[in-house]
C-alpha cells in the first residue's frame, strides 16, 4: 500500500519538476485593486495565446509562462498602459500568432471578416430564387 | 452535367483542402521576431553573487558578437546543452546568460554541475527579460552583435548539428 502511493506520488511531483519552484509572479493568479483596470486586463488575458501550451489563452492555462504573462499585463494595465499596446508589444515579438483577435486592418485578415458577409449574399440570393419559382 | 457533380466536387475539395491542412509540415515554434533589430531594454539583477548582471546596455557596447543564453536549472533541456556551451566558452566566444524563474542557489549548484560558461548572468525571476526578447521558454540561445543588434535566434537546447549554422551567424555578425 504504502509503495503504491509512492508511485503515485511520484506520478504526481513529476510534471511539477517540469517547471520553476519558485512562487508565482505578484500579479499571475491575483486580480488588481481596481476592478475597471482588472476588467480590462482580464478582457485581454483572454485573447492572448500562451506560448508554451499553444492552445490555451493565457487567462485558462496553467504554466508559469502564463502566470508571467498575466502579471505583465496587469502590471502594464496598472501602469497605465492600453490593452492595444501591450498586444502590440507582444505582436512585435512573437507575431499575429499571439494574439486570438484577428487585426481588421491586416489585409490577410479581410477574408474572414468579409466570409460571412458573402455567406449571407450568397443565402439570400439563393432563397430569394427559390420564393420566386412556383409563381409562374 | 456540371450541376450534377458540383457537390461531389464541393466534398472533394474540402476533403482535399482538410487533407493539406492536416499534413503540411509547419512551424510549430515561436520564433522571435525581434532578429535584426536591437535589443530591447532590459536590466537584470546579477543572478549569483560574484557575477555580474547584465543588462541590454552591457550587450549595446560590447567589443563584438556575443551569445546570449537564456537558460534555467530547473530545465533538462538546458542540461543537454551545458557542454557545448561550455566548448564554445572554452574557445573564447563570450556567452552571457539569463536564468529564468530560478533561486540563486539551484544555480549555483547547476553550474557545479554542468560547467558555468558565463560572463556575465542576470535574474529573471518573472520571465520579463525573456519575454521583451521574443523567447518564448528555455532554453533559447540569441547572437547579439557589437552594436546590440540581435542576428540570430535559436530555440530549444544547442545541439552539435546546430552548429554550423550558429557559426556563419556568428561570423555574419562579427
Amino acid at each position: 500500500m504504502r509503495k503504491l502511493l509512492f508511485v503515485i506520488g511520484l506520478g504526481l511531483s513529476l510534471p511539477l519538476a517540469a517547471q520553476g519552484s519558485l512562487a508565482p509572479a505578484d500579479y499571475a493568479n491575483r486580480q488588481l485593486e481596481d476592478a475597471g483596470q482588472e476588467a480590462r486586463a482580464a478582457a485581454l488575458m483572454e485573447e492572448l495565446r500562451c506560448l508554451v501550451c499553444q492552445g490555451q489563452s493565457i487567462a485558462d492555462s496553467d504554466a508559469d509562462m502564463a502566470g508571467d504573462m498575466r502579471h505583465l499585463v496587469r502590471e502594464r494595465i496598472q501602469r497605465g498602459e492600453s490593452p492595444a499596446e501591450i498586444r502590440d508589444y507582444l505582436i512585435e515579438r512573437y507575431g499575429e500568432w499571439v494574439s486570438y483577435r484577428p487585426a481588421p486592418e491586416r489585409p490577410i485578415f479581410w477574408p474572414l471578416y468579409l466570409a460571412p458577409v458573402l455567406l449571407l449574399l450568397i443565402a439570400g440570393w439563393m432563397v430569394r430564387r427559390r420564393f420566386r419559382r412556383p409563381r409562374p | 452535367m456540371v450541376r450534377r457533380f458540383l457537390p461531389l466536387l464541393l466534398l472533394l475539395s474540402f476533403v482535399g483542402i482538410a487533407i493539406w491542412a492536416l499534413t503540411a509540415e509547419r512551424e510549430e515554434q515561436v520564433r522571435s521576431k525581434l532578429v535584426g533589430q536591437p535589443v530591447p531594454a532590459f536590466a537584470l539583477e546579477p543572478a549569483i553573487e560574484g557575477k555580474p548582471g547584465l543588462s541590454s546596455a552591457d550587450l549595446a557596447q560590447s567589443e563584438g558578437p556575443r551569445l546570449v543564453n537564456i537558460f534555467a536549472s530547473w530545465c533538462l533541456p538546458c542540461k543537454a546543452e551545458a557542454p557545448l556551451l561550455d566548448a564554445l566558452a572554452g574557445e573564447g566566444v563570450p556567452i552571457d546568460g539569463i536564468a529564468v524563474r530560478d533561486r540563486p542557489s539551484d544555480i549555483l549548484a547547476f553550474l557545479d554541475e554542468h560547467g558555468d560558461p558565463f560572463e556575465r548572468l542576470g535574474n529573471d525571476p518573472r520571465s520579463e527579460a525573456m519575454i521583451a526578447l521574443g523567447a518564448s521558454g528555455v532554453p533559447e540561445t540569441f547572437i547579439v552583435d557589437g552594436r546590440g543588434v540581435i542576428r540570430y535566434h535559436h530555440q530549444g537546447p544547442l545541439m552539435p548539428a546546430d552548429l554550423p549554422a550558429l557559426r556563419a551567424a556568428w561570423e555574419e555578425a562579427r
